[in-house]
């Protein structure tokens, strides 16, 4: 309980102070409508080629706009030297680090919920009969993304050119999160069910969100400290 | 008796280049030291790794009997860094109820509260950091720094750059917590500051731990003594 209870008060911090400067939610939410218009003009939207690479294309937005909010998730503590504040104090590194994951997380979502509709309306698509599903997937992947990326965002934060160095190491990280949420959302997308043969893809989601999330809080006191 | 801090054959690395080279020391509960040295001497780099902020290459540290980095030994320290370690997005109170919830204080909203009046600061209880003046700043990194009673302070510098009220509710609380037998380490260029209120003093040469004793009457009349006859040339 107590594990949570702090690092619900770290996650509380945080959101709060994103609420108040919406610095990372608006960067990321722009950013990633941006991208999503300029596939529409790269792409016949409508077309079968569209529905065949639906999925990829949001999850690549997904990514490219997550880094962004995972990029400051850390550097935001350089400020005033918050982040010796918090590793002197009892909290441990991975009551830290889960907190800062749940703040990740919720922004995360958030941005990815709004850009669903815009990407139904710039790709001509039918919003899918099976978005619980579709929803699933993208709180399993999102999740995936969250872990790996506020870990490296923890371990980038004191280089100088972190912005290039978070996406560069996460992206080979997140290749199997990413085919496994990939294949799931372009069959959702084009409504095809989910049959037995690929629920192996549930299967890694779920996997790699457990193995990782173990992985990360067991290692993050040695990035953190050293 | 145990001391409340105790430095073994501690050295540090950046590099190649030895930032402390075979530390010794120990600090008796309820004394101040003033860890006194010139810039770059490791006085910093000391005080980081006694907060559990970096790790030794070499050595062992122990703090009331524990290591650095135990959860309980971190709940009985306070450190103030060059950094004031408040969030410039949340208001005074959010900070200081946030930290006293990662202490595990009780009643962390009460806490917050009375902190923020002992620091002059209830007026803006509610104001964002980011529009407080430099001095309102540095009080309420004090406040954090103090809001859950610990029994070792470590403070980095801490009258640089503070303006006269800030350092009044800083002496004052550093007399409160001498009286109550609380342990400091200080490192500081104010030797003046410093030594009268300190009753030990160490004095680290480029990462060499060159004097260690009780402040006498000598330093206190001439806070230039000890680099005179310990500094280096």
């Amino acid at each position: 309980m107590n594990f949570l209870r702090q690092a619900l008060a770290i996650a509380g911090k945080d959101l709060r102070s994103e609420v108040r400067s919406k610095e990372t939610v608006n960067a990321s939410l722009s950013f990633a409508l941006v991208i999503l218009l300029l596939f529409s003009f790269a792409f016949d939207p409508g077309s079968e080629q569209v529905h065949e690479i639906a999925g990829g294309l949001l999850w690549l937005v997904f990514a490219f706009a997550g880094t962004l909010i995972l990029n400051r998730s850390f550097a935001r503590e350089l400020v005033n030297d918050c982040l010796d504040a918090l590793i002197s104090s009892p909290a441990s590194g991975a009551q830290l680090f889960f907190g800062k994951c749940l703040a990740n997380y919720v922004l995360l979502v958030f941005v990815e919920c709004a850009c669903l509709p815009v990407f139904v309306i710039f790709y001509n698509s039918h919003w899918p009969a099976q978005w619980p599903s579709l929803f699933l997937v993208i709180l399993l992947g999102t999740w995936g993304i969250t872990v790996i990326g506020t870990l490296f965002s923890a371990m980038t934060v004191n280089l100088r050119l972190r912005e290039l160095m978070l996406p560069t190491l996460i992206y080979p990280m997140l290749i199997p999160a990413l085919m496994g949420a990939i294949r799931l959302s372009t069959l959702i997308l084009a409504g095809e069910p989910i049959g037995a043969d690929d629920q192996i893809w549930f299967r890694l989601l779920v996997a790699f969100d457990i193995i990782f999330t173990i992985l990360t809080l067991a290692l993050v006191e040695i990035v953190l400290v050293g | 008796m145990t001391p409340a801090v105790a430095i073994q054959g501690v050295w540090k690395f950046y590099g190649d280049y030895p930032a402390l080279k075979d530390i010794n020391l120990n600090v008796n509960a309820g004394s101040c030291l003033a860890l006194i040295g010139r810039n770059g001497a490791g006085k910093t780099t000391l005080l980081r790794i006694l907060a559990g902020l970096s790790k030794t290459a070499k050595g062992s540290i122990t703090i009331l009997g524990q290591d650095a980095r135990a959860e309980n030994t971190r709940r009985s320290i306070g450190v103030l860094g060059h950094g004031i370690g408040v969030y410039e997005e949340l208001s005074a109170f959010e900070n200081l109820r946030l930290f006293a919830k990662l202490y595990g204080i009780a009643d962390p909203q009460k806490t917050a509260r009375e902190w923020l009046e002992r620091t002059g600061l209830e007026r803006v209880r509610d104001g964002l950091v980011r529009e407080f003046s430099r001095g309102m700043r540095q009080r309420l990194a004090v406040a954090r720094t103090f809001l859950h009673n610990p029994s070792l302070l470590l403070l980095d510098e801490p009258f640089t750059a503070l303006d006269d009220r800030a350092i009044a509710v800083l002496q004052d609380l550093l007399k409160t917590a001498r009286s109550e037998g609380r342990t400091i380490i200080m490192s500081t260029h104010q030797l003046r500051e410093a030594l009268e209120l300190a009753t030990d003093v160490a004095l680290i040469n480029r990462g060499k731990l060159a004097y260690t004793g009780p402040r006498t009457k000598e330093m206190l009349a001439d806070p230039a003594w000890l680099y005179r006859n310990y500094g280096e040339a």
